[in-house]
């Protein structure tokens, strides 16, 4: 007694006052959960209507109103991007509020009565209470990285309709609900894994099935990801010199809090900021001298090499030389960015260059991505509407850390929309450049020459040639016109002058410290441009759009690389266990043993640097062949996710509201699975590609290194055209076998905790709000928890 | 200005507590809050033995999720 009363007092977050008026009015007082001892651990969820709060929703709901129909409607004229930020605000701010909060009622029915896992193990480690805000912050960095960044940039090829549409309706039905519900499943079961609830849920067949689809789909994401970055960093040496500088950077920091000032994360962090943005300046002045300038112009081959042989280096040095460091770094970069980018939008006020729907909306052979709107619009734009990967974070650290059920709402759904948000900044980030400007850096050379037809001519420029590409091309402006490719800037005199055609091309390229701009596919490059204009219109001016633009190569190549690092870690402990399965190899599964570690780096790093290799050798840029196969496996994922929800809601007897899941999972079933079988059989397929490389390999008309991309674009055809297979068979009978286990749940008829492997009930001794800000009814309780623990620690001493 | 000059400092105390917390500083300081409760009268570990501690921690319970 007396231990458990007297150790939660002194962790009780904010002890508070301790002088406790009982003022609840009747309403309240009902509100008030309270344990067997008499200790208020929770209040009881409530929408409490007043005639201020009911206007303010009104008015955020007119507000969203009229920018939807802005945004829908809106034909021939220019409209603000400030748009964007407001119709995504509102929407989420009445989605949070309406949306996720019925499905906090009705589906997970979240109980301040019951102990979370944090409360139940409190092993001082993971299971640890974490401040909600601070949850949520952490959480977000968890779940966040470079994917929101890249999808939307190559889906703007479309026009902004669909793709705003699909982030922000994608990720209040689909998006937000999956991590929340996952989240809320993992806190209902000591926070285990998704594999263990799928073997729990539905059997061994169906964990076996989620663990292979993992270890896959992280391979796929890194090779994607690191395509994108090299595709930035290629023949770059301002990205390269500052990038690769980021690894001394994070070793001297390493170093100095292992050293110097042990445990001082946010001294070290703040010294390896400064260390960055003097690596990004000294960039500059690298990529201008004629004698460095050409050590860091590196070829693409040459960057995954590098790559590879930094991803193994990282996997085998102790992980607070070199991981954690550079965690610390882009965890800021990811928050800190983000709301200097919101401000930047609003005060450069950038105007839309792109139409609700362009032409390519209409056929399915735009540059970017192949394919019909349907589906593959889905799937190109993955991680900012829905992502399986984040089922995974939300049954990993964060369950775990929850303090109180209540606040799971706000950590899951919360986390999700900001990294939507995310998604609309890129999307505005890729739409308010011109459209010239954004063919001529998103198609790969060969596409160029393709469709700059008969203007094609090998003597002239990239430049001259993007720009007869884009010509050719019958894509119109957001005023119905032909495309143009403009830049704004100024010159000599510093007066400022719009550039045209080639010229604008040619600028852009010198203003931000770039030899071209022309075929850098990946969407990075066009990200950092889009970022540079925000950022230089309040800080520093058109001299610092170099600065910036670099800036913003490394934020993107900061989270790629911590995918990078952390996706071998997590391929290699899941090959381990996996391979832990097997009788005679039971020793991969502990995580200490050295030639185990070293086995299973290596085929990790094999899986995604063979990928990559093959995307890096394409001919076509890769970007194109390997962002689908990116987008239908993270979003299978996804479906994975929803139908292990499904099973745990029916389990649970709540088969009314099994819609909630059934409706997202339905959609991303059709979604993924017409565009996985697009991929395997018909004109668009993997396998039609491969053929058509067959032949051309088979006619002798090739040679050189020609011959030798054309080889790779082969087998890489291949390996994607199989794995779309395997993608098909692997989700189709888990799919199944959630079917069975539903139907059989609802013909026998028994549901309910004993049912499922959900923890029965604990009675809970912590009270914490449940939002971003506590609300003055939780604030009074929190002085009467804290007034009533006092009270009971004294009586405890007394009694001793 | 008084009333002002303690809002300003009760928000700087407010962001340094959530840096902390956020990036795991204050995580040493929660271990000793913690054991003074559960052990009381021994001695807990130095800042450089907790951390050592923690990372053997983490290394054999790794994190098993990464972002995308």
């Amino acid at each position: 007694m007396t231990n458990v009363a007297s150790s939660a007092a002194a962790q009780a977050p904010a002890p508070g006052r301790l002088e406790f008026e009982n003022d609840y009015t009747p309403a309240e007082a009902e509100r008030v959960i309270r344990n067997s001892k008499g200790l208020p651990v929770g209040v009881r969820p409530k929408m409490v209507w007043t005639w201020p709060k009911a206007l303010l929703w009104a008015a955020i709901a007119i507000v969203g109103a009229i920018g939807w129909s802005i945004l829908a409607v809106s034909r021939g004229e220019q409209i603000s991007a400030i748009w964007f930020v407001i119709v995504a605000l509102c929407s989420y701010a009445i989605a949070y509020r309406f949306y996720a909060y019925y499905i906090q009622m009705k589906i997970m029915r979240t109980d301040d009565a019951n102990a979370t896992p944090a409360e139940r193990v409190h092993d001082g480690a993971n299971f640890e209470r974490a401040d909600r805000r601070v949850l949520f912050g952490q959480h977000f960095a968890g779940i966040s990285g470079a994917g929101p960044l890249v999808g939307p940039i190559l889906a703007a090829q479309m026009g902004y309709l669909p793709s705003v549409l699909w982030i922000i309706l994608g990720v209040i039905l689909a998006g937000a609900v999956q991590d929340m519900l996952v989240l809320w499943i993992s806190a209902k079961r000591r926070g285990r894994s998704l594999g263990q609830m799928a073997t729990d849920e539905m059997g061994k067949f169906g964990g076996m099935i989620l663990s292979i689809f993992l270890v896959v789909m992280t391979a796929i994401a890194m090779a994607f990801l690191a395509l994108v970055a090299i595709k930035a960093m290629a023949s770059s040496p301002w990205a390269v010199f500052s990038i690769g500088m980021t690894i001394p950077i994070a070793l001297l920091m390493g170093c100095y809090q292992r050293f110097l000032r042990p445990g001082r994360v946010i001294e070290t962090t703040l010294l390896g900021f400064v260390l960055l943005v003097l690596d990004i300046v000294a960039g500059g002045y690298i990529a201008d001298s004629p004698v460095l300038a050409p050590i860091f112009t590196l070829t693409a081959p040459q960057l995954v090499i590098a790559l590879v042989i930094y991803s193994f280096a990282a996997a085998a040095l102790p992980h607070w030389l070199l991981v954690t460091p550079r965690d610390y770094l882009s965890t800021l970069m990811k928050i800190g960015t983000l709301v200097l980018l919101v401000i930047g939008i609003l005060i450069a006020n950038p105007s839309v260059q792109v139409p609700a729907l362009t032409e390519l909306a209409f056929t399915s052979n735009g540059p970017t991505f192949s394919g019909d709107l349907f589906p593959f619009l889905f799937i190109t734009i993955a991680c900012g509407a829905l992502s399986g990967f984040h089922g995974a974070v939300s049954s990993g650290l964060t369950p775990k850390a929850v303090e109180k059920e209540n606040q799971i709402r706000m950590i899951g759904y919360g986390s999700m929309l900001v990294e939507s948000f995310t998604a609309v900044i890129a999307l505005i980030a890729a739409i308010t450049l011109s459209q010239g400007l954004y063919f001529a850096t998103n198609m790969s050379t060969a596409q160029i020459q393709a469709a700059a037809g008969e203007s094609y001519s090998a003597e002239a420029s990239a430049e001259a040639n993007a720009v007869a590409a884009t010509e050719n091309m019958q894509v119109s402006d957001i005023e119905g016109n032909q495309m143009t490719t403009t830049w704004e800037s100024v010159d000599e005199n510093g007066d400022p002058v719009v550039y045209e055609g080639e010229e604008a091309l040619t600028k852009a390229a010198e203003d931000l410290g770039e030899q071209s701009i022309v075929s850098r596919t990946g969407g990075a490059t066009t990200f950092a441009m889009g970022m540079a204009n925000f950022l230089k219109s309040y800080l520093g001016g058109q001299g610092s759009l170099g600065f910036w633009y670099h800036f913003a190569i490394m934020f993107e190549a900061l989270f790629i690389l911590t995918t990078v690092d952390n996706g071998t870690r997590v391929a290699r402990y899941q090959i381990g266990e996996m391979l832990a399965n097997v009788k005679r190899l039971k020793k991969f599964g502990d995580p200490t043993w050295k030639p185990g570690n070293i086995i299973t780096t290596l085929v990790a790093t094999a899986l995604w640097g063979g990928l990559l290799w093959m995307g890096v050798a394409d001919a076509n840029g890769g970007i194109n062949a390997m962002v689908p196969i990116f987008g239908i496996s993270n979003q299978l994922l996804a479906a994975a996710c929803l139908v292990l929800v499904t099973v745990c809601v029916v389990k649970m007897g709540r088969a009314k509201y099994a819609w909630i899941p059934v409706i997202p999972l339905v959609w991303d079933v059709a979604v993924t699975f017409t565009a996985d079988f697009q991929k395997i059989f018909g004109p668009l397929s993997y396998f039609t590609t491969a053929a058509n490389y067959r032949a051309q390999i088979e006619s002798g008309a090739l040679e050189g290194e020609a011959l030798a991309n054309a080889r790779a674009a082969l087998s890489n055809a291949y390996l994607d055209g199989v794995l779309s297979v395997f993608f098909l068979v692997m989700m189709g009978v888990f799919l199944i076998v959630g079917i069975v286990v539903v139907a059989k749940t609802l013909i026998s008829g028994k549901v309910g905790v004993e049912t499922t492997s959900e923890e029965p009930f604990v009675e809970s001794q912590w009270f914490a709000p449940s939002g971003l800000v506590a609300t003055s009814l939780e604030k009074k309780v929190q002085r009467e928890y804290s007034a009533k623990l006092h009270e009971l620690a004294q009586n405890a001493e007394a009694a001793a | 200005m008084n009333v002002v000059l303690d809002k300003l400092e009760r928000a700087w105390r407010g962001v340094v507590w959530y840096l902390r917390e956020v990036s795991g500083e204050a995580r040493y300081d929660h271990y000793l809050e913690h054991f003074a409760v559960e052990h009381p009268g021994e001695t807990p570990m130095s800042e450089v033995e907790y951390l050592r501690a923690r990372e053997e921690y983490d290394r054999l319970h790794p994190n098993t999720s990464c972002c995308c």
